[in-house]
């Protein structure tokens, strides 16, 4: 294995291992959507995007928006990870008065970019983002993270059609495929496959992955930057819960609560394996 | 009395705030030529974006704009800027206090043909509900002018409604805006009235004919829903008899449920002008649907005179 894939598999599974620490035993969390998403979040952070957590305001950076808000708990382990903030806070989740809340906060937390967590409304503010890019000639990327149950929301597809039409080549979304919503598995409540095909009517240009191959989803990336004229989708096929053996697969853990043993056993699943 | 239509002057205006900052985005949903950003269009094309007949996603970009340094200004209908967007205005642009201008065209009753769909009796309300939102509601179109270039200035999201019709200029020519102050526009000593959009120059039509039966009234323009220096309105109700309020909105949540609100406990009588809790309909005019909902300046002053036949 590379040194790069390894290092970021090591990342992503010390994510999930702060993701699980943080939400801790016997209160409910995210803990679901934030590990599906742990590997792209720790590719993005901590090998492709352009970012200076000492200057979170730079002009050029490479701008991340979680459109899935819910997943808070992976960017937030990696923001502090990176030094946007001390990684004392990250036991302050949800605390009253936390710079840490339950949805990505841009006011609160240093790197955040945007207030998300209404889904389907991501996309359009990266949409904004990138047109401002281009209005003022810069180059930076937006990168948008959504879920597949949030492809419900007809806004996901106004944005959609809109960053296709402007061709907004410099916006990469990111859709984290694991196939279950708050409440079950999407093709059991309100089944809205085939996700790739329809993002390639929208105009475009998609790229499918399993989302947990860390060469894959480098290799993607790289791919994104190379394509013109159109906008990015990275289409990655997940696992919910994704390194937690009780919380993968299961909708329970979407907001679920850890008993004091299942949480030492994730705590220690993580902590031992070598790749997440 | 001079007429000037809003629509007209918030175009003009906002294409002149364009040729002096770069910063000025604008975006629009199919009704470019209602909101009258097809001027702005005309001289800025690079900063005009069409999103098509999507509202949510309009919202959405414009915080993405703002948080790149732009100043955007959101246009479309009052019911569907406010109403349509409502969630978008209120995550992606209210709770990060995003510099991004909402402008809602065609609000109360004055988009008469159309009916109740759009029609806005209730985007004050509901914008005023918004934490970090500032709500502005223009007397005529000079007062649109100074509003524009305020919003532009003003760092945080405002709410700005719109009258599709040509008013009378209501306001004196030495009337300067001033975010969150009420300004009197006629003084007097018996009874004042609250008043914002076109309900101010009807509020001086019915101060002029008080007056003639002795009754001296005092009309404040409350251009600003919020924020509003509540001490200052108080000050203006001191020392009258009572108070009567008036406006182009529903009576939940706009200027009467504000000026109820402030003057609590001040012992003063209140009564309000303004359309009940119900939906507008079509009608051939504006005026007709003014009438038929009772704005105007014959039913303000018969509440003028009970008021003070009851002792207020």
């Amino acid at each position: 294995m590379k040194p790069l894939i390894a290092e970021l598999k090591r990342k992503a599974r010390k994510l999930r291992h702060d993701i699980v620490c943080m939400i801790g035993p016997g209160r409910p969390g995210h803990l679901g959507g934030s590990c599906s998403v742990a590997d792209a979040v720790a590719a993005l952070y901590f090998h492709k995007m352009k970012h200076d957590p000492k200057n979170p305001g730079w002009e050029d950076r490479d701008r991340f928006l979680l459109s899935k808000g819910h997943g808070a708990l992976a960017q937030y382990a990696a923001l502090a990870e990176c030094g946007y903030f001390s990684r004392s806070h990250l036991k302050t989740l949800k605390n009253l008065g936390s710079m840490l809340q339950g949805h990505p906060d841009m006011a609160r937390t240093p790197g955040v970019e945007a207030n998300t967590g209404s889904l389907g409304q991501g996309l359009s503010i990266a949409c904004g983002m990138a047109l401002g890019a281009r209005v003022d000639g810069r180059e930076y990327r937006v990168y948008c993270v959504l879920g597949d149950g949030e492809n419900a929301e007809g806004q996901v597809w106004e944005a959609a059609m809109a960053a296709a039409y402007y061709r907004l080549d410099k916006l990469v979304g990111i859709l984290d495929m694991n196939g279950l919503q708050a409440t079950g598995p999407i093709r059991d409540l309100m089944d809205t496959s085939p996700l790739p095909e329809k993002w390639r009517a929208a105009g475009w240009h998609v790229i499918e992955i399993d989302g947990h191959d860390m060469q894959q989803i480098v290799e993607a990336l790289n791919k994104a930057d190379t394509v013109r004229d159109r906008p990015v989708l990275i289409a990655a096929r997940t696992v919910k819960g994704k390194g937690v053996a009780f919380a993968e697969h299961n909708p329970a853990f979407h907001n679920g609560v850890m008993t004091q043993m299942q949480y030492e056993e994730a705590c220690k699943a993580l902590a031992d394996s070598e790749d997440g | 009395m001079g007429m000037q239509n809003q629509r007209r002057v918030y175009g003009e205006t906002l294409e002149e705030l364009g040729s002096r900052d770069e910063r000025i985005v604008v975006l629009e949903a199919d009704l470019r030529n209602s909101t009258m950003t097809a001027l702005f269009q005309r001289a800025f094309p690079e900063r005009h974006f069409e999103v098509g007949i999507a509202e949510a996603n309009m919202a959405g970009i414009a915080a993405g704009l703002a948080l790149t340094g732009k100043i955007p200004f959101v246009n479309s209908f009052a019911t569907f800027a406010a109403g349509r967007a409502y969630d978008q205005i209120r995550q992606a642009i209210c709770i990060g206090n995003l510099n991004v201008n909402i402008v809602g065209s065609s609000a109360g009753l004055s988009d008469f043909g159309d009916g109740a769909t759009h029609q806005a009796v209730e985007d004050i309300a509901i914008m005023r509900a918004i934490p970090n939102m500032t709500v502005l509601a223009p007397a005529d179109g000079n007062e649109v002018r100074e509003m524009v270039g305020a919003m532009a200035a003003h760092d945080g999201p405002v709410y700005m409604r719109l009258n599709r019709n040509d008013v009378p200029d209501a306001l004196p020519a030495e009337n300067t805006f001033r975010m969150g102050t009420p300004v009197v526009i006629r003084d007097g000593k018996d009874l004042v009235v609250f008043a914002h959009g076109i309900m101010v120059s009807r509020a001086v039509q019915a101060a002029n004919i008080l007056a003639k039966e002795g009754v001296s009234v005092r009309v404040v323009n409350v251009s600003t829903l919020k924020p509003l220096d509540e001490a200052a309105l108080l000050d203006l109700a001191q020392g009258f008899q009572g108070v009567l309020v008036t406006e182009e909105h529903s009576i939940v949540g706009g200027l009467t449920a504000l000026a109820a609100y402030v003057l609590r406990g001040q012992g003063l009588p209140l009564e309000s002008v303004a359309i009940s809790d119900v939906f507008g309909q079509s009608a051939h005019s504006h005026e007709e649907l003014l009438e038929h909902y009772g704005l105007t300046a014959a039913r303000m002053v018969e509440t003028a005179r009970a008021m003070l036949r009851r002792g207020a």
